[in-house]
């Protein structure tokens, strides 16, 4: 047996059963919430497709574990047993035993000499109806982890797969309909039921053991989609059902169609529907990670390859090496989004372990949780989605352990008694937000004082002086633990320092903000991916170094007389007024202790946030934005700061990329005052909207209409839409002796344009000179002064958050999602 | 913590006549030889990007096709009078667990079988290279070989890194 086929059909059965694993807890979560006997099938049939191919590749151990699993599971579909907590404990006890054995198989070939003895006596114990006596758990009432939907109309919920896709809140009843209305309506068999439950990922090759189980029938759903149209009565559709198990062998939808019930053409309409649905099936496949990462290596070289192919033809006039490299340009790009785009799952693939990690925490902690997720959908890179797992966990623990108060102290500070962990994920200005908030005790910042001052980490004095949102942060330092006992979850003292360096290891932040009583929220935020990313140039010391764009604000160019006025000293440390506000300014060739070899007087300042903290960057020159591929620095430069890596250049040479949280620490930047002080002011909003008033100008794209900065548009034209041309993939314009690249919003947004002038396009030109855009709208309403303020909550693309302005609900356009930094930049110079 | 997977360190009790396969370059006035199996290759002088706040040990970083490496001058590491930019320089790309790393030389000489028996420790009279990252001499015909310790001369702990801001 030992060929490779074997092998291959070994590592298909591990990976299939963990998926299936997977499922199987959060099944078994809701089906404690939820007693419903689809549910019961599925988890049934993922068990049973383990027993079955276990038993066939000789697994002896996890076939037992799986066959008393199933018995039991059998007994609970077919009415006998109750779906009781200490039914779903064993069960749940069971996939952890398979999990288990599958790492050993995978990890040395044999199912260990661990036999479960334990769990196998309980599980029989619960499949002879007796009450194990399982001292571990407390009597706890069972968490509710069934989202806000489910609660308001729970009998709906498990017939609304499709619209669940839509719903912001987490779907978790998200089962075929136990009901096998239709079993036999016009149409083939559709897929392996399991792909049913997870659009998003669906095999190729369907186990094997699949069409013996009755319970595999396969709800076609026509019945379903009938009454979900309100073409059909569920009393009709049961009526015909009833005629189909009498022997009547014609079809759903046949039946129905002769006893006048549904038209014809609507039956024709739902098959071509579920036809729609279903050659999914057939389009994906598996692949293997490894091949991926490969595959995401060789386009980042290739973008290298790209970069000085187009280099060199910037100094070689031929017209046909030309046109082939910008030929070459576009298809790297395009390869470069395709492959990315391979790479990037929903965050549900890590979120759906959680349901059962709150379970399970609660129930041991004697709270009463309930999680709630939100943008389950939000698309990470895998390898980010794997670094982000354990940080999250880490969090969601906490949260529970230490954020959320016992039922009881919940009551008396007239809370309800669950409490509510609430996950979301959204995309903000190119970086993927995630929210972890419980609605628990919030943190005591004079507690944080005296633990800090105990454990040395800081001086009384200074404990006493600095604000509360400073020592908040403090329970991100290595060695602070506030938990009054350490319990087996949380408390070592290890712990937020671990998910703070592991979460800026990938170039990502993390910000705890906290009210007392009303609870704790972390935001966690993350670039979209790690292995390609735009980063401006810039010159010092005679070198060059990248800045990763996600950092910069803006750049500051001051000349002649400004040049020399620009910079003052406050204390010794230079800063620059910026509109009215003092900017710490770093010296690159400063901290790096190079010569300075400026181009010419002027002084380049280029504005970063790092961290809380925005600070200028005094560079030499700057030079250039350019796609870069991130390299890691080898071993020996481990403990080098103020690099996040390096980069090959266009030329062939290797360019250091900044970090700019270890350049503003070598710097003494994030320490100072003045720094702090900026970071205040800044801390809500970090992007030009400041809370005076300012100029904001309303447009209208579709039916909608959004807000913008005034401050971000150079003009607003009226441009002849017979003068746009295409060049490249860009649609462009000739504007005043340029060429200038447009953009349509509606486009971008999503948005079913009406363009209210068919001869004229309403253009707002971005930025400066060369560095200008145009974003096409369909109207220009109005120039307001107003305040901005919004709700920043929003996962759409694009819009910042949502707003009332002269009473009318008005999105707020996220300007950076369609106009590079650089071009804002441009504009605020040329201002 | 080993960098290098394998070091030659010949034994001079071993009764068979075995061999050793060494690659050899001049550093200075010195011939240095290292296990031949632990060299990738050999480029000629690169430009290599400098890095601040890194010791001068680290020549810079050089692009290996599209691999970044980082080099160490050797003359440095190993405190001997420092090349002037007219002296010749080569890189030697060495093999580590941790991916390439070059080391910058004078000139790469010949592969040379070099007979165990030839082997001695170093004399504790030893001057020239630091004493540290030498395991022992070959006594060759022509000249003196001098066997370096690459986990030694490789190893990120000793290769110091500035942390704060040159005053």
């Amino acid at each position: 047996m030992n060929t490779s086929e074997f092998d291959d059909v070994m590592v298909e059965f591990i990976t299939e059963s963990r998926e299936n694993l997977d499922e199987l807890d959060t099944a078994l979560v809701t089906l404690e919430q939820h007693p419903d006997p689809g549910v019961i099938a599925k988890i049934f049939r993922a068990v049973h497709t383990i027993k079955g191919t276990s038993g066939f590749l000789g697994l002896r151990t996890l076939e037992s574990v799986t066959h008393i699993g199933e018995n039991l599971l059998s007994k609970m579909r077919d009415g006998d047993m109750p779906v009781t907590q200490a039914n779903t404990t064993g069960l749940l006890g069971m996939a952890d035993a398979v999990r288990a054995i599958l790492d050993n198989v995978e990890a040395t070939g044999t199912e260990g000499s661990e036999t479960y003895p334990a769990l196998i006596e309980q599980l029989s114990r619960l499949n002879s109806g007796e009450e194990p006596p399982v001292a571990a758990l407390a009597p706890a009432p069972a968490p509710e982890v069934v989202p806000a939907a489910a609660d308001a109309k729970p009998a709906k919920a498990k017939t609304t797969r499709r619209k669940a896709a839509v719903d912001p809140v987490v779907e978790i009843t998200d089962a075929p309909a136990p009901r096998r209305r239709g079993a036999k309506a016009g149409a083939p068999a559709t897929p392996a039921s399991v792909t049913q439950l997870k659009p998003r990922r669906v095999k190729a090759n369907p186990p094997a053991k699949k069409v013996e189980e009755p319970v595999v029938e396969d709800p076609a759903r026509m019945g379903e989609q009938l009454v979900e149209r309100g073409l059909a009565t569920e009393t009709q559709v049961d009526d015909a059902v009833l005629l189909q198990t009498q022997g009547d062998p014609r079809h759903l939808g046949e039946l129905l169609v002769e006893q006048g019930v549904v038209k014809p053409n609507d039956v024709v309409e739902v098959l071509k529907t579920q036809a729609e649905e279903r050659p999914a099936a057939n389009e994906s496949i598996r692949v293997d990670v490894g091949l991926l990462d490969d595959l995401m290596n060789l386009v980042g070289e290739l973008v290298l390859a790209r970069n000085q192919i187009l280099q060199f033809n910037a100094s070689f006039f031929d017209p046909s090496f030309s046109a082939t490299s910008q030929r070459l340009n576009l298809i790297t790009s395009e390869l470069q989004e395709g492959v990315m785009k391979t790479r990037m799952q929903p965050i549900d693939n890590i979120w759906n372990k959680f349901p059962r990690i709150v379970r399970d925490l609660s129930l041991s902690c004697g709270k009463n949780a309930r999680l709630e997720m939100e943008g389950k959908h939000t698309e990470v890179d895998k390898t980010l989605l794997e670094a982000i797992k354990d940080p999250l966990t880490h969090l969601i623990r906490n949260a529970i352990d230490h954020g959320l108060e016992t039922p009881e102290v919940r009551m008396a500070t007239g809370k309800s008694a669950e409490g509510t962990v609430r996950l979301s994920a959204y995309h903000e200005g190119g970086q993927v937000i995630i929210e972890i908030a419980d609605d628990g005790a919030g943190i005591d910042a004079n507690i944080i004082r005296r633990k800090a001052v105990q454990k040395g980490l800081m001086t009384a004095d200074d404990a006493a002086t600095r604000p509360d949102r400073d020592i908040v942060n403090v329970i991100f330092q290595p060695g602070f633990s506030t938990a009054e006992q350490v319990s087996n979850i949380s408390g070592r003292g290890v712990g937020m320092d671990v998910v703070k360096t592991n979460i800026e290891a990938i170039g990502g932040t993390v910000d705890v903000q906290t009210v007392i009583g009303r609870g704790t929220t972390f935001k966690v935020k993350i670039p979209l991916t790690l292995a390609i990313i735009p980063a401006l140039l810039v010159n010092a010391g005679g070198e060059r170094y990248a800045i990763p764009q996600v950092s910069l604000v803006e750049l500051v160019r001051l000349d002649g007389e400004s040049a020399a006025a620009g910079i003052e000293s406050v204390q010794g440390a230079p800063v620059h007024r910026l509109r009215g506000k003092l900017l710490p300014l770093v010296f690159l060739n400063d901290v790096f202790g190079t010569p300075p070899s400026p181009t010419d007087d002027a002084i380049n300042i280029v504005v970063v946030q790092s961290d809380d903290t925005q600070f200028g960057l005094v560079v030499d020159d700057i030079s250039d934005t350019a796609e870069i591929v991130v390299k890691p620095l080898g071993r020996l430069l481990k403990g080098a700061s103020g690099f996040a890596g390096a980069t090959i250049m266009g030329d062939g040479k290797v360019a250091l990329i900044l970090d700019l949280l270890g350049v503003s620490q070598l710097a003494g930047v994030s320490s100072t005052s003045a720094a702090r002080a900026q970071a205040e002011a800044n801390a809500n909003r970090s992007f030009e909207v400041t809370n005076d008033h300012e100029s904001i100008l309303i447009v209208g794209i579709g039916d909608r209409r959004f807000a913008l900065p005034l401050a971000h548009v150079t003009r607003l034209e009226e441009l002849p839409i017979a003068a746009v041309r295409t060049a490249g993939d860009h649609r462009v314009i000739h504007y005043r002796d340029q060429i200038l690249p447009l953009v349509t919003l509606a486009d971008r947004l999503g948005i079913y344009a009406q363009s209210a002038n068919e001869q004229n396009l309403q253009v707002l030109v971005c930025g400066a000179g060369e560095r200008s855009v145009g974003l096409i709208v369909d109207q220009v309403f109005d120039i307001v002064d107003e305040r901005l303020e919004y709700s920043d909550r929003t996962e759409t693309y694009g819009v910042m958050g949502t707003t009332v302005i002269g009473g009318e609900v008005t999105d707020v356009l996220d300007i950076r999602a369609f106009v590079a930094q650089d071009v804002l930049a441009a504009a605020e110079v040329a201002a | 913590m080993s960098t290098v997977t394998q070091s030659p360190t010949p034994s001079t009790s071993s009764a068979t006549r075995s061999t050793v396969n060494l690659c050899t370059f001049r550093l200075h006035e010195f011939m240095i030889g290292i296990d031949v199996t632990l060299v990738q290759e050999v480029l000629n002088r690169q430009d290599a990007t400098r890095i601040p706040l890194v010791s001068d040990v680290v020549q810079g970083l050089i692009n290996l096709r599209g691999e970044i490496v980082t080099t160490i001058d050797l003359r440095r590491r190993l405190g001997l009078p420092l090349r002037t930019p007219d002296d010749p320089c080569m890189n030697v790309v060495i093999r580590t667990a941790d991916g390439p790393v070059a080391l910058a030389v004078d000139t790469i000489g010949d592969v040379i079988d070099a007979d165990e028996s030839l082997f001695e420790f170093p004399p504790p009279t030893l001057s020239g290279p630091h004493r540290e990252f030498v395991t022992g001499v070959f006594k060759l015909d022509e000249s003196l070989l001098l066997l370096i310790d690459l986990d030694r001369v490789l190893d990120p702990s000793t290769i110091k890194i500035k942390t704060e801001v040159p005053a």
